[in-house]
């Protein structure tokens, strides 16, 4: 896979089909459900008062959890899907060039742009390559470890013996006991917001400040360059 | 000393009514969960099978498993139970001691090779070659290796056989080792808890003896028909949970009105046992009906999962201990900071940059054509 733009004079390329940006912009959302919700499980807000038939809200909070749950779960498999059969591009997430000199390279580089040590950063028609390896590792990686620790941690209530239990539910004795699935499904959704929170500074910023666009790439599909030079 | 007549005429010889007797079948019956025409079919087996021998092994352990059995709900079922049991050999509660005692052992493994089964009561440490537990002048696990070579079936009653328990507690000191790590060849039937309900012991046992099979296990090799759903699931404080109604503190309002106790740490979320629906003594109560929180105590290490009042609860790894939230929303607040200091870095480079291509635009140094190109 090329990651870097060959010497021609372009100005827009068609990168995110689709598919792919609806994809993005729904599991943006329902991340966001599940970082809410899921830290509303393990921190409730204030004691109700009156009768406990008055209210159902950890059970909507529950509810909505799962429900963005299923979006997100839904959406991965659709992304794997995606990954054979949309264009070249579409199957960055699910690789990464590590066994290339070049890709350690111009990790370097981004790096260096970051840390202000280098005046202007390479062109991408892709991702870049920094926010390449975060993304298969928090998005991926993370991603599959969200999913397997939250389906086993469902499997808990749909009972032995369910799908959920039979797909998952191995997940909860490889990893200790139900309090520690738990505890790193935690930990996950830290290392997701973290992402998240780095991820859309990076984005917003390289939108104004790097050779290229971002934000209108992931809404139109098209990637702009802001010059010829390679 | 066994043989090969029925358990039901042990019984008789021990005294036990026929009346005791049919009583005690459709008591088994109802803990089994079973339907309860199949007290006949266990009165049945228990009059026609003869009897298997069972063997009480006590390694490293505190005795609790013992306590809670001889205190089950219906002392008829612990009476019959133990008269099943205390036939064979339970170093705990038997009459005979010494040379004596272990003959015992010795004469039902070759007599009923492949039959017996083999209850277990705590662990063995294998550190120091065994020397924290000593049992007839050899240590514990290779008594254990012996008696499990040639038994039918293993029994770990409680967290300690079961999982390793206080005694293997982080730092193990010595080495303290569930059965199912010792005893590889042989079905191991956990029962775990701290201790595990008497209900639940005699259940298991009556299962086995009477049906002469294993009860169906999960993927631990808990018995599903008591430990397969968590406290959680039936825990009459569960309402309050889905309403948002906790305990906020132990003298609080919610506290006096039986709110739910997730909050204060109740790991009944996470932890397998019949406490809320069996219940302990008699079916008096559990730990949650009287106002504390399920600490996990049949869950597999649960000494060292960090705090019996936190829902959080502390990860260790590596040797390292750390919280969840602590480090999460502490490293939100450094990337923000972070982000932050950055982003205005970022933006003063730029402004800078945008001066010195101005002002130096035919100069060879201008190296960023971009910034009066691009945007
Ligand atoms: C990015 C994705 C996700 C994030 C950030 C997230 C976050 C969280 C958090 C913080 C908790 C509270 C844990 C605690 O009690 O300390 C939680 C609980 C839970 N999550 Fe997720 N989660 C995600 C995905 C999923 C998925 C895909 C499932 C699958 C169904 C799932 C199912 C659950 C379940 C069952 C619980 C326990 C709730 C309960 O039983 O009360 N989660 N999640
Ligand atoms: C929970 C929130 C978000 C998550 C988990 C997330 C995740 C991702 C992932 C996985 C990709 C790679 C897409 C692929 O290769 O299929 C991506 C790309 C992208 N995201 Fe997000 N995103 C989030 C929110 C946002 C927001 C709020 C913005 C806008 C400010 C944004 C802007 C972008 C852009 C511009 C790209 C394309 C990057 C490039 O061209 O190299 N994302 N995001
Ligand atoms: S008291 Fe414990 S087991 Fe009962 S509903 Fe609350 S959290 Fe669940
Ligand atoms: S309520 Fe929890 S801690 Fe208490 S005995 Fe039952 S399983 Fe053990």
């Amino acid at each position: 896979m090329q990651t870097s733009l060959p010497t021609t004079r372009q100005t827009a390329v068609y990168v995110y089909q689709a598919p792919l940006r609806a994809w993005h912009w729904i599991s943006a959302l329902s991340i966001t459900v599940l970082a809410i919700t899921g830290w509303l499980i393990a921190n409730p807000p204030p004691t109700l008062s009156g009768e406990a038939s008055d209210h159902f809200q950890m059970g909507y909070i529950r509810f909505f959890h799962f429900a963005a749950a299923y979006v997100f779960a839904v959406g991965f498999l659709f992304r794997l899907y995606w990954a054979f059969v949309g264009n070249r591009y579409a199957r960055q997430l699910f690789t990464l060039p590590f066994w290339r000199p070049s890709f350690w390279a111009e990790l370097l580089h981004e790096v260096r742009w970051y840390a202000f040590l280098e005046p202007e950063p390479r062109k991408y028609v892709g991702h870049n390559p920094l926010a390449h390896l975060f993304m298969v590792v928090i998005i991926t990686v993370g991603g599959l470890v969200m999913i397997f620790t939250g389906f086993a941690l469902y499997s808990e209530q749909t009972g032995l013996g369910s799908w959920q239990d039979q797909l998952f539910g191995w997940v909860i004795p490889l990893v200790g006991q139900s309090q520690d699935v738990r505890m790193w499904h935690h930990w996950g959704m830290w290392v997701i917001v973290v992402f998240v929170m780095l991820h859309v500074y990076t984005a917003v910023r390289e939108d104004v400040m790097s050779r290229q666009s971002l934000i209108s790439t992931m809404i139109s599909g098209w990637r702009m360059f802001k010059d010829d030079r390679p | 000393m066994p043989t090969s007549d029925t358990f039901y005429s042990q019984f008789r010889r021990a005294g036990i009514s026929r009346r005791t007797f049919l009583h005690f079948c459709g008591v088994s019956a109802a803990t089994l969960g079973l339907a309860p025409t199949m007290a006949g079919r266990i009165a049945h087996a228990l009059e026609t099978k003869p009897r298997t021998p069972v063997i009480w092994l006590h390694g490293l352990e505190c005795t609790c498993c013992s306590e809670s059995f001889i205190r089950s709900a219906h002392p008829l079922a612990s009476d019959v139970v133990l008269s099943m049991i205390s036939l064979d050999y339970d170093d705990l509660i038997m009459a005979s001691a010494g040379h004596q005692a272990e003959a015992i052992l010795d004469d039902i493994r070759t007599r009923y090779r492949g039959q017996y089964i083999l209850a277990v009561e705590g662990n063995a440490p294998l550190g120091q070659d065994g020397m924290s537990c000593f049992i007839a002048g050899r240590p514990f696990h290779a008594q254990l290796k012996e008696m499990a070579a040639d038994c039918a079936a293993v029994i770990a009653w409680g967290s300690c056989a079961s999982w390793g328990c206080v005694q293997a507690a982080r730092p193990n000191p010595t080495q303290a080792t569930p059965i199912d790590e010792i005893v590889r060849d042989k079905p191991v039937i956990k029962v775990p808890g701290c201790p595990p309900i008497a209900e639940v012991m005699t259940g298991v046992l009556t299962y086995m003896l009477t049906f002469e099979r294993l009860p169906e296990l999960d993927r631990q090799g808990r018995p599903k028909m008591f430990y397969g759903q968590r406290i959680h699931d039936k825990c009459y404080r569960r309402p309050h949970f889905d309403a948002g109604q906790y305990v906020e503190r132990f003298d609080d309002e919610g506290a006096r009105k039986g709110y739910c106790l997730y909050k204060v740490g109740c790991k009944g979320p996470t932890t397998y046992n019949a406490c809320s629906t069996v219940r302990w003594n008699d079916g008096v109560s559990f730990p949650i009906q009287s106002g504390h929180g399920c600490i996990g105590c049949s869950e597999k290490g649960f000494w060292d999962k960090g705090g019996f009042y936190q829902h959080v609860t502390d990860t260790h790894v590596f040797g390292v201990e750390a919280n969840a939230d602590r480090v999460g929303l502490a490293a939100v607040g450094g990337v923000g900071a972070a982000i932050g200091a950055h982003a205005a870095y970022s933006s003063y480079r730029r402004g800078k940059q945008s001066v010195d291509a101005q002002t130096t635009t035919s100069s060879p140094t201008a190296k960023h054509p971009h910034e009066t190109t691009g945007n």
